[in-house]
């Protein structure tokens, strides 16, 4: 008799969700695997544990994780997010979602919450395209790339995501692709440990669209670009680390200690309530 | 755990955007997300000084939409959450108005409404905004807004504008006006044990039983906050009674639809106040709200000063709308004035409502509210 086997991370996924929405070659099957990877070598508690998302592909994450979860409007996960950690510090609040949805419509508030230092912890799926409305050109868009609305190549500068994060204030930054599973679940294991704002981008290949339209149509094709133009540089400035066609460069950009903005605001209104308590008795 | 024993009580002399910030903290409101705009900044400032004081948060955000989102995570997160603004602010707010609605996240928006559209007259009093707080947002949904006349009422009104956000997760909109906001006038504050003061209904299963949008008998779901244990899912996206996206069911829509409409329409009796002056035996009746309510109250006395049998329905509750109320008066009065500080909007809900009688709108735009005498020349027409 054949007995019913439990997949072994199955305390961390909701089966009521399955399947999930992401198409053959995706690689936000291996940015969740490397998620739960994580929190299952951390043991972190799942009733402390809120995943935030916003609108897109990797979005559908926030509903896939067993924990307390939100799929926020378009672009808003990181300003939803700051009210759930600031409002209960203890909270492990993550945000994951897409480039397009974390830096273009939500870029504004990207850049807040790095320049806060809340520790929220935002681990973003660059895709380099909107995958889920069809494959269109986003910030993240290279160069000269082809997208259902840059047909006659893309002529638009695309963030350098590393940089901007970096520059903004977050006190940890790292790159990785889904090649690196063992370094991104790594990475993961070591944002999820740290108080301030971290950032951790991970290049997902999205071969039904973008890929098709840059002549890498399968996932394999993607993951042969990401293995061939990878290039490990930890520590390196982030500033030279742009996306290109021959050159990926991956690692840890930032590690730095720095009060979160969450502690410091607290710290301060335990000082204040108990002087204002002090005035009132 | 913060204390909070130093809430205001008896009376004070204040202004109506303080009035208000004081009456969120008296209402448990332990957290504040905004974005500086006049004429509405008074209670950002407020709520930054007498946040902490209170043990609780104030923070400035990056613009009004993140405001409001920052606002729906701290209610998701527990404490009673607001945020306030005016016109330019408010329609920024729409996208995630909708998303409250849609996931049930209880909060207060305070829009001290100005003269618009766009930047329109910043230090100016309008009441433009009051359509949009029914449909503001895309879709369909229930809100509830209400709308102050008096400082008194700015503090009375966010409290009780608290009160049914929790009854009902929804958010509820406190609709007031750059002449409330900024008026100085007398509050009275009850002691906090004498206040009326609601929270959110609990559940009552244990996680593994708890669906995050499974209706009690009023419509309204118990709400599991996070990190109490209950690793529930809630999303912007139409949704089943567990909270899971069901984005191409019709049954789904329409069953969620509805009684995020219903359980307002539905609970309507329960929510609409409204003030009833010299109504019963008028042959003319001002609907009027907000400051210009005032205005309409000497409007009618003088009318029946001058022997018109006057009479006044002020609505406190613009949402849902007082439909019931009109009705009953339009059965026995000759005409309905309205007078409102827009170009005609809450005067079609009272054409709606008064089917056959005779209503007469006027309009004001710009510094200053209608004088009682445009109201009582505007009677003396009707009657």
């Amino acid at each position: 008799m054949v007995q019913e086997m439990a997949h072994p991370f199955s305390k961390y996924l909701r089966a009521e969700m399955m399947p999930h929405i992401w198409c053959t070659g995706c690689g936000n099957g291996v940015v969740l695997n490397c998620f739960t990877h994580a929190l299952d070598e951390l043991q972190l508690d799942l009733d402390r544990l809120v995943i935030v998302s916003g609108i897109g592909c990797i979005g559908r994450t926030a509903g896939y994780v067993k924990a307390d979860s939100f799929h926020t409007t378009h672009g808003r996960a990181l300003a939803f997010a700051t009210g759930v950690k600031l409002a209960n510090p203890e909270l492990e609040v993550v945000v994951i979602s897409g480039d397009g949805d974390l830096f273009a419509i939500g870029g504004n508030h990207f850049i807040h919450a790095a320049r806060r230092n809340i520790g929220i912890k935002v681990l973003c799926a660059n895709n380099l395209n909107y995958g889920m409305t069809g494959g269109q050109q986003g910030p993240t868009t290279p160069l000269e790339a082809v997208t259902t609305t840059s047909p006659y190549g893309n002529i638009e500068h695309p963030f350098n995501l590393v940089h901007l994060a970096a520059a903004s204030g977050a006190t940890y930054v790292a790159r990785w692709t889904t090649l690196h599973v063992r370094r991104l679940t790594q990475s993961l294991k070591r944002m999820l440990q740290k108080k301030g704002f971290c950032f951790i981008e991970v290049l997902s290949p999205c071969p039904e669209i973008y890929g098709r339209y840059n002549k890498m149509s399968s996932g394999l094709e993607m993951m042969g670009w990401f293995k061939k133009a990878s290039v490990v540089d930890s520590f390196s400035d982030p500033s030279k680390a742009d996306i290109t066609p021959e050159k990926i460069a991956v690692g840890e950009f930032v590690d730095i200690e720095k009060l979160s903005f969450e502690r410091m605001l607290h710290e301060k209104i335990s000082q204040i309530n108990e002087k204002a308590m002090d005035k009132v008795s | 755990m913060p204390k909070v024993k130093n809430l205001l009580t008896g009376a004070h002399f204040m202004n109506g955007d303080v009035a208000s910030a004081e009456g969120a903290l008296v209402a448990g409101c332990r957290f504040f997300a905004g974005y500086p705009i006049t004429p509405a900044t008074e209670i950002a400032e407020h709520l930054s000084e007498r946040m902490p004081e209170l043990g609780g948060i104030y923070i400035q955000m990056e613009d009004e939409i993140a405001s409001i989102a920052a606002v729906i995570g701290a209610s998701y997160s527990g404490l009673k959450a607001m945020t306030a603004t005016s016109g330019p602010g408010f329609s920024l707010m729409q996208e995630n108005i909708g998303l409250a609605a849609m996931t049930e996240a209880p909060c207060v928006i305070v829009d001290v409404m100005r003269a618009g559209p766009s930047t329109g007259q910043p230090t100016m009093p309008g009441q433009q905004d009051v359509m949009q707080a029914k449909w503001g947002s895309h879709g369909d949904y229930g809100i509830i807004a209400v709308t102050p006349s008096s400082v008194q009422e700015m503090f009375d009104l966010t409290v009780e504008a608290f009160n049914l956000s929790e009854t009902y997760r929804v958010p509820a909109l406190l609709m007031a006006d750059e002449i409330v906001g900024h008026m100085w006038e007398k509050v009275v504050i009850p002691p906090i044990e004498k206040m009326s003061v609601v929270n959110r209904k609990k559940p009552n299963v244990p996680p593994d039983q708890y669906k995050p949008f499974m209706p009690d008998d009023n419509l309204v779901p118990p709400m599991a906050c996070f990190g109490e244990g209950y690793h529930f899912h809630a999303t912007g996206l139409t949704h089943n009674e567990s909270g899971y996206p069901r984005t191409s069911s019709s049954e789904a829509q329409t069953k969620l639809v509805n009684r995020l409409c219903e359980k307002i329409q539905k609970n309507a009796d329960r929510i609409i106040k409204v003030q009833e002056i010299m109504l019963d035996d008028a042959d003319i009746a001002v609907v009027a709200y907000g400051i210009v309510a005032r205005a309409a109250l000497s409007a009618i006395r003088k009318a029946r000063e001058n022997g018109i049998k006057a009479g006044l329905l002020r609505l406190i509750t613009l949402w849902p709308f007082p439909e019931n109320y009109v009705a009953k008066a339009a059965q026995h009065v000759r005409g309905i004035v309205v007078p409102e500080m827009n170009c005609g909007q809450m005067v079609r809900e009272v054409e709606r409502a008064a089917k056959e009688t005779r209503v007469t709108f006027l309009s004001k735009l710009g510094e200053e509210p209608h004088t009682p005498q445009e109201i009582l020349e505007a009677i003396r027409r009707v009657a």
